[in-house]
């Protein structure tokens, strides 16, 4: 029990700050560009220094199809926020659904490769250094795809119960903005290992 | 501009003292800023005599030659656990403790951010705690005896490979440095949220308290700082349990990689200790000096510019490696560089200080002494960043010296100055000011006879990391006195952990203003009530208590 004494009260204009979802978000972002950024510091560093084969040469295709199904999903996740913002909910399933189908190819995609290296190429994370960084880098690529994933098909599942309305359309926007950054990464580490270093 | 001073009565339902078991629910699943902090803070001293205890233990064994007061191991398994848990486990919740409590209240928010993210944060760094102190018991496996790990705080490759640290201890270390990691990331956006977005009205960024944007560039450094490790301790964990070889030189890996990664975390890491230092000391040095700071868009500037200067000076840490002549240059300047807004700083300081109306109450003293130790260590920093000088020195105790200075010296007196200033906003009580000044005075002469006098046994050639040492090498007299010095902090350390318990029960009443502060958080009741402010505080000034106190001479006036 006290008595307190508060601060004058005045008339202060329009009082805006940003929207802490997308502030958090973008925080959260700039702490797993670093995480990425070793693990590319890493791969480039390593680039050429196996003591044995395999190579990324002999052994790495181009995963045109899957790259491209993935940057699209960035566009149809696009779509799904603005039709939940104009309050068209039917639509909005049907974005969120294709953006999981495409973010769902990406993932099988990866799985298929990872499987011909393993059992037709021999190669595991303990081959080489080109096993090592690769796997570590694709795979901590594709846990946040698999993140992604689980996020996308909760807001499908919340959208398609009703129980996702316009109220959250900024939730959506900020589940987006994570999303674009997992693409964002792809086209890094894409060009990085399929590009340049191959 | 209407402005009324009104009288609020503190509305808390007080409920029915509650039993034990209410309580400690209570605490377990609070998401309120407040307890949350005060649990980070209370986490953190139980680490801190812990690590403290360890510290003894090590100048024990170090205060006469050839002693055998523990075995080789078990020295290298305690500076390993006194540097990890000092700097994951007391340093950093300590801060984030005072952060978490002091930020929403500094800008008149509710709470923080994301409530539930922070007691994630909380706990998850707790159990990061308990894992690395679950090592004891589980570090050669469940059915061994079990033992810490001993592989130093910064665990240079190829030491952490499964042939060289065999069993679990060193996955313990890898682990709990992990996960704290995670919960470091949480509270760091949880503050750079709340700061960003929760301000009251008429808190713009310019009228931000400084300890509120020395917070913020501290998170923003933990994103692109903790990271690194996180990834590095990632790497490590995949070498050791899938045979990976990041690290791993016999298949081509390099241990110098290590090295930098770990570096261009720990550089950082100690600009985060050190800058919510930086930010007590820029609200204690004014509020005892009755003046506002003295150039506070200077010292937001040269605080951003630490943050990014020291994230381009890692390494410093290893011009023994021999990083070719580019890089001692590159280094060495770049080190050299954040001295220049570390001395803007200071002259800051000290420009408040002058012609000021000093009143020496126990968080100014400590303010004191920060300020004239933390140049000694810049001084000495300086001295380390001369590559050639570094060359003698590097891992010697000239080394040891410095960085304690700096985090003794420097932080952990800050630390103290905090709790002697805010310790009546958290209880409602005064800490005792005779025990406070007793506690001062001896720490400083502990600290002073330790480490002045450690640098010496560096400059004449004593490594770190050894476990005993001959008589004849000229340092047994320093030695012995460098750990009379640890004995007589250890003594003012416990008359400190006295009068936080003591003046719990006994300590005068506080009030909701006992400094005459001029921040928002004494606006409010000693203990702040759950909901913080009866009515969101609006401000105009920098200084919002002030232009309450003084309504004909608001700061207002004079803040562009
Ligand atoms: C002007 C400021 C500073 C300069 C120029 C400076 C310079 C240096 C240099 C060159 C070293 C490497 C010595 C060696 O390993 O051979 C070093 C080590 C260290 N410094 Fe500083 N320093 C400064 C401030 C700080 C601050 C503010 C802190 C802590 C908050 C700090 C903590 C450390 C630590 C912990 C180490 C040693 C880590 C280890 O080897 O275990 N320094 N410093
Ligand atoms: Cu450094």
């Amino acid at each position: 029990m006290s008595n307190v004494a508060t601060i004058p009260h005045s008339a202060v204009g329009e009082w805006k700050q940003p929207s802490k979802g997308v502030v958090g978000m973008a925080c959260l972002i700039i702490a797993e560009a670093s995480i990425f950024i070793i693990f590319i510091v890493a791969y480039l560093y390593y680039a050429g220094k196996s003591l044995s084969g395999p190579t990324p040469h002999e052994v790495l295709e181009l995963p045109i199809f899957t790259s491209i199904c993935l940057i699209s999903s960035s566009i149809t996740v696009h779509f799904a926020g603005s039709a939940l913002h104009h309050g068209k909910r039917n639509a909005t399933s049907l974005w969120l659904a294709l953006t999981v189908l495409l973010g769902g190819i990406f993932l099988v995609g990866t799985g298929q490769e990872w499987y011909q290296l393993i059992y037709h190429d021999g190669l595991t994370i303990s081959t080489n250094l080109f096993g090592t960084t690769f796997y570590s880098l694709v795979g901590l690529h594709a846990s946040h795809v698999i993140v992604g994933l689980i996020m996308l098909s909760l807001s499908l599942i919340f959208s398609l119960t009703g129980q996702m309305t316009s109220a959250h359309s900024e939730k959506l926007e900020v589940l987006s903005l994570y999303w674009h950054f997992v693409d964002a990464v792809w086209i890094v580490v894409f060009l990085v290992v399929y590009v340049f270093c191959r | 501009m209407a402005t009324q001073t009104t009288a609020v009565v503190d509305r808390t339902v007080h409920a029915p003292r509650g039993r034990v078991f209410d309580v400690v629910k209570e605490w377990l699943t609070t998401v309120d800023h407040k307890k949350i902090g005060l649990m980070y803070i209370g986490y953190a001293l139980i680490f801190l005599l812990i690590a403290g205890v360890e510290a003894l233990m090590m100048r024990i064994q170090l205060a006469v030659p050839n002693n055998h007061f523990v075995s080789p191991q078990t020295f290298n398994q305690l500076f390993t656990m006194h540097g990890t848990t000092m700097v994951f486990f007391a340093g950093m919740p300590i801060l984030f403790g005072f952060g978490n409590y002091l930020v929403p209240l500094m800008i008149g928010a509710r709470d923080m951010a994301f409530p539930r993210l922070n007691a994630f944060s909380f706990w998850i760094s707790a159990f990061g705690g308990f894992l690395l102190y679950y090592s004891y018991f589980g570090g050669s496996g469940m059915y061994g005896a079990g033992s810490a790990p001993d592989v130093g705080w910064f665990a240079y490759a190829p030491l952490t490979a499964r042939v060289f640290s065999p069993g679990h201890s060193t996955d313990y270390w890898t682990l709990s440095i992990l996960v704290s990691g995670v919960g470091s990331i949480g509270t760091a956006l949880n503050i750079v949220a709340t700061i960003l977005c929760m301000r009251c009205p008429g808190m713009k960024m310019n009228r931000l308290p400084l300890l509120a944007w020395l917070y913020l560039v501290t998170s923003g450094l933990v994103f692109v700082t903790i990271s690194p490790l996180t990834a590095a301790q990632i790497m490590l964990m995949l070498d050791r349990y899938l045979g990976a070889h990041f690290f791993d030189t016999q298949a081509g890996g390099s241990a110098v990689l290590w090295m930098h990664f770990f570096w261009i975390f720990g550089h950082p890491e100690v600009y985060i200790l050190v800058l919510p230092a930086f930010g007590f000391a820029s609200e204690i040095i004014p509020v005892f000096s009755r003046k506002a700071i003295f150039g506070y868009p200077a010292m937001v500037a040269a605080t951003v510019g630490i943050g990014f200067i020291s994230l381009t000076v890692w390494a410093h840490h290893m011009f023994t490696v021999g990083l070719g002549a580019p890089g001692n240059a590159f280094f060495t300047f770049s080190t050299m560089v954040i001295s220049v807004p570390t001395g803007i700083k200071v002259f800051n300081w000290l420009a408040t200080l002058w012609g000021g109306k000093i009143h020496f109450e126990v968080p100014m003293l400590f303010s004191l002494g920060f300020l004239f130790q933390f140049v000694v260590a810049g001084l000495t920093g300086i001295m380390l960043s001369v590559s050639p000088f570094d060359w003698q020195l590097g891992s010697s105790y000239f080394v040891v010296a410095h960085f304690h200075y700096v985090l003794v010296g420097a932080i952990v007196f800050m630390i103290f100055a905090a709790f002697y200033y805010w310790y009546p906003k958290m209880t409602g009580r005064m800490l005792d000011k005779k025990l406070g000044q007793w506690h001062f005075w001896l720490f400083l002469i502990g600290f002073h006879v330790t480490f002045d006098l450690m640098h010496i046994p560096g400059l004449l050639g004593m490594p770190r990391r050894i476990y005993t040492y001959e008589a004849d090498r000229g340092w047994a007299g320093l030695n012995m006195a460098v750990s009379i010095g640890g004995a007589i902090q250890g003594i003012a350390t416990l008359i400190f952990v006295y009068n936080l318990v003591h003046s719990y029960f006994k300590g005068k009443e506080a009030g909701a203003d006992p400094w005459d502060a001029w921040t928002l958080e004494w606006s409010t009741a000693s203990p702040p009530p759950a909901y913080n402010f009866a009515e969101t505080p609006t401000v105009e000034s920098r200084r919002p208590l002030w232009d309450l106190k003084h309504p004909n001479d608001p700061d207002s006036k004079y803040e562009g």
